[in-house]
């Protein structure tokens, strides 16, 4: 099993959510947050003084799937939330040791 | 104005021994407006500027900004009706300070007149200026004072430092007797609010992070909100500053409107041109700028001068915040000093410029009496003078009294809205 954790646009979420979805993944959770890379912040200017803003808003969406769906939820996310522009996020993939259902106490697969 | 504070002054001192003579000359029309003048210049303080400063306030600072202005407010009225009223409006001594005949009011009943108004309008017209004027002050100081010495300072500052010079220029003072101009307050609230800030910021040191943390405003949309309603009840302060509705109320009013929006426009532009963003936050200062120029000019000059007063106050307020304070150094928090200090300077000067004698009959430099302009920066420097020096004793008084000034490290870093007062100003989510 994998985990995917992708940091996107704000205003992506729907057409990821929507892609994802298509392809017949269901649930993910997702977090506002903050950060920067390459993008940098930007700059704000109250009454003459100048703030740069570091921290640009994001959402960070958190999948779990079975190894073999990786390369196509990862295809899927890469295309619905690029814009081309610098900014678009970052996919990050690790690997998975246990899932628990916690209604039914399945494991593994089966509780994803 | 002046003239006709002094003339009031005059008739006070008849009124307990001539009252049935005085009732006479009570005009209906000019108690209406005035009684609603007043309200309007009420509603300045604990609604328009405490909105203004509170949305500029860092958010964990925002309720602390709009209780400091509340209660500048009520501590403005307890003290004038007390002690306030009598120092500055009471008998004459020596063109400096009025004397203690009205103490608590005494002597003043229902059928005093003051001019063409009941006194008690009279008194309570003037308290709202009393308590606007210490609540700019704070502009200076927000985000770092104990809430403790900001009551202790405010109390003294209106007794020894408001109470004097209103006297000066509005009670039959000195200042008024030479013949300086001030029709609605541009020595006595704006330079005078605008300097003690200054002191003020200059003693309590800069914020913990100033200039090196983003400091950001809570709410922008506060902020214009409090100036559209400082600008609202702004018409009562300047057109209510002629104390009667005539015409030169009238003039008043069209000459303050014109310069806030002229200033509100120039401000705009010029931030607009040196950053490429034309701020929110820039129209509302700029607007309050171009209040704070004509506040001093409204009853002496024409609509051409008003549009040059505010032109000059928008550049100039827009220069002072961002070019002149982070030269010089000082944490003036929310510019009363850039804002309210200089702007009401130049509008103090531009008086001695512009009054045209078709409005109220006195002259400035363009008509002919450069005169008026040595008289208006003679006020000028002894108003600045006086509320350093002033301002400054008091400060040490109040830093004496109170153990100190400034909050505690750990409490300016946590905020003082949930440090002094335990509460939050929204609970969002």
């Amino acid at each position: 099993m994998k985990k995917i954790e992708a940091i996107i646009k704000p205003f992506k979420l729907d057409d990821v959510k929507q892609a994802l979805s298509d392809i017949g993944l269901q649930g993910m959770t997702i977090t506002e947050v903050k950060g920067y890379g390459r993008q940098k912040g930007h700059k704000e200017i109250y009454r003459g003084a100048e703030y740069l803003v570091d921290f640009i808003p994001k959402i960070k969406i958190e999948i779990v799937v079975a190894k073999e769906r990786l390369d196509e939820v990862l295809e899927t996310i890469k295309k619905s939330a690029s814009t081309g522009k610098i900014g678009d996020g970052k996919i990050f993939v690790m690997s998975l040791e246990e899932v628990v259902r916690v209604r039914t106490g399945e494991t593994g697969v089966e509780a994803i | 104005m002046t003239k006709k504070i002094m003339l009031l002054s005059a008739m006070l001192l008849l009124i307990p021994i001539s009252s049935a003579v005085a009732a006479d000359s009570m005009d209906s029309g000019d108690t209406a407006w005035m009684i609603v003048a007043t309200a309007l210049v009420m509603m300045m303080t604990p609604a328009g500027l405490a909105l203004f400063y509170s949305g500029m306030s860092r958010y964990k600072n925002l309720l602390n900004t709009f209780a400091m202005t509340f209660v500048s407010y009520c501590l403005g009225s307890v003290i004038w009706v007390a002690w306030g009223y009598t120092l500055a409006f009471g008998p004459d001594h020596g063109g400096i300070v009025g004397g203690l005949g009205h103490l608590f009011l005494n002597g003043i009943d229902v059928s005093s007149v003051s001019g063409s108004i009941p006194t008690y309008v009279f008194v309570l017209f003037q308290l709202t200026f009393a308590g606007i004027t210490v609540a700019l002050v704070l502009g200076s100081i927000v985000d770092r004072m104990k809430f403790s010495s900001w009551i202790v300072f405010a109390t003294l500052w209106i007794t020894f430092i408001y109470c004097p010079i209103a006297h000066w220029v509005w009670g039959g003072g000195w200042m008024g007797k030479m013949g300086a101009l001030d029709f609605a307050g541009g020595n006595v609230v704006h330079i005078n609010a605008g300097v003690a800030g200054l002191v003020l910021a200059l003693v309590l040191g800069k914020r913990k992070g100033y200039g090196r943390d983003a400091m950001f405003p809570s709410s922008v949309t506060l902020t214009a909100l409090g100036a559209a309603l400082l600008w609202f009840g702004w018409f009562g302060f300047n057109a209510g500053s002629q104390l009667a509705a005539d015409g030169v109320a009238g003039s008043a009013f069209l000459v303050t409107n014109t310069s806030a929006a002229m200033a509100a426009l120039a401000w705009m532009f010029a931030e607009w041109f040196v950053t490429k963003r034309p701020t929110v936050l820039g129209i509302a200062s700029g607007a309050v700028a171009g209040l704070v120029g004509i506040t001093p000019a409204a009853g002496f000059v024409n609509l051409p001068a008003s549009l040059i007063i505010g032109l000059v106050a928008g550049v100039l307020g827009y220069f002072s915040v961002s070019t002149l304070k982070l030269k010089m150094g000082y944490d003036d928090s929310l510019d009363a000093f850039g804002v309210h200090g200089l702007c009401g300077i130049w509008g103090a000067i531009a008086t001695g410029l512009f009054a045209c004698p078709a409005i109220s009959g006195a002259s400035g430099l363009f008509y002919g009496n450069p005169k008026q302009v040595v008289i208006q920066l003679v006020s000028i420097v002894a108003t600045i003078g006086y509320t350093a020096v002033g301002t400054l004793i008091i400060v040490y008084i109040t830093k004496f009294v109170t153990g100190g000034l400034r909050v505690e490290v750990e409490q300016e870093v946590e905020g003082l809205d949930s440090a002094l007062h335990g509460e939050r100003a929204f609970e969002i989510g």
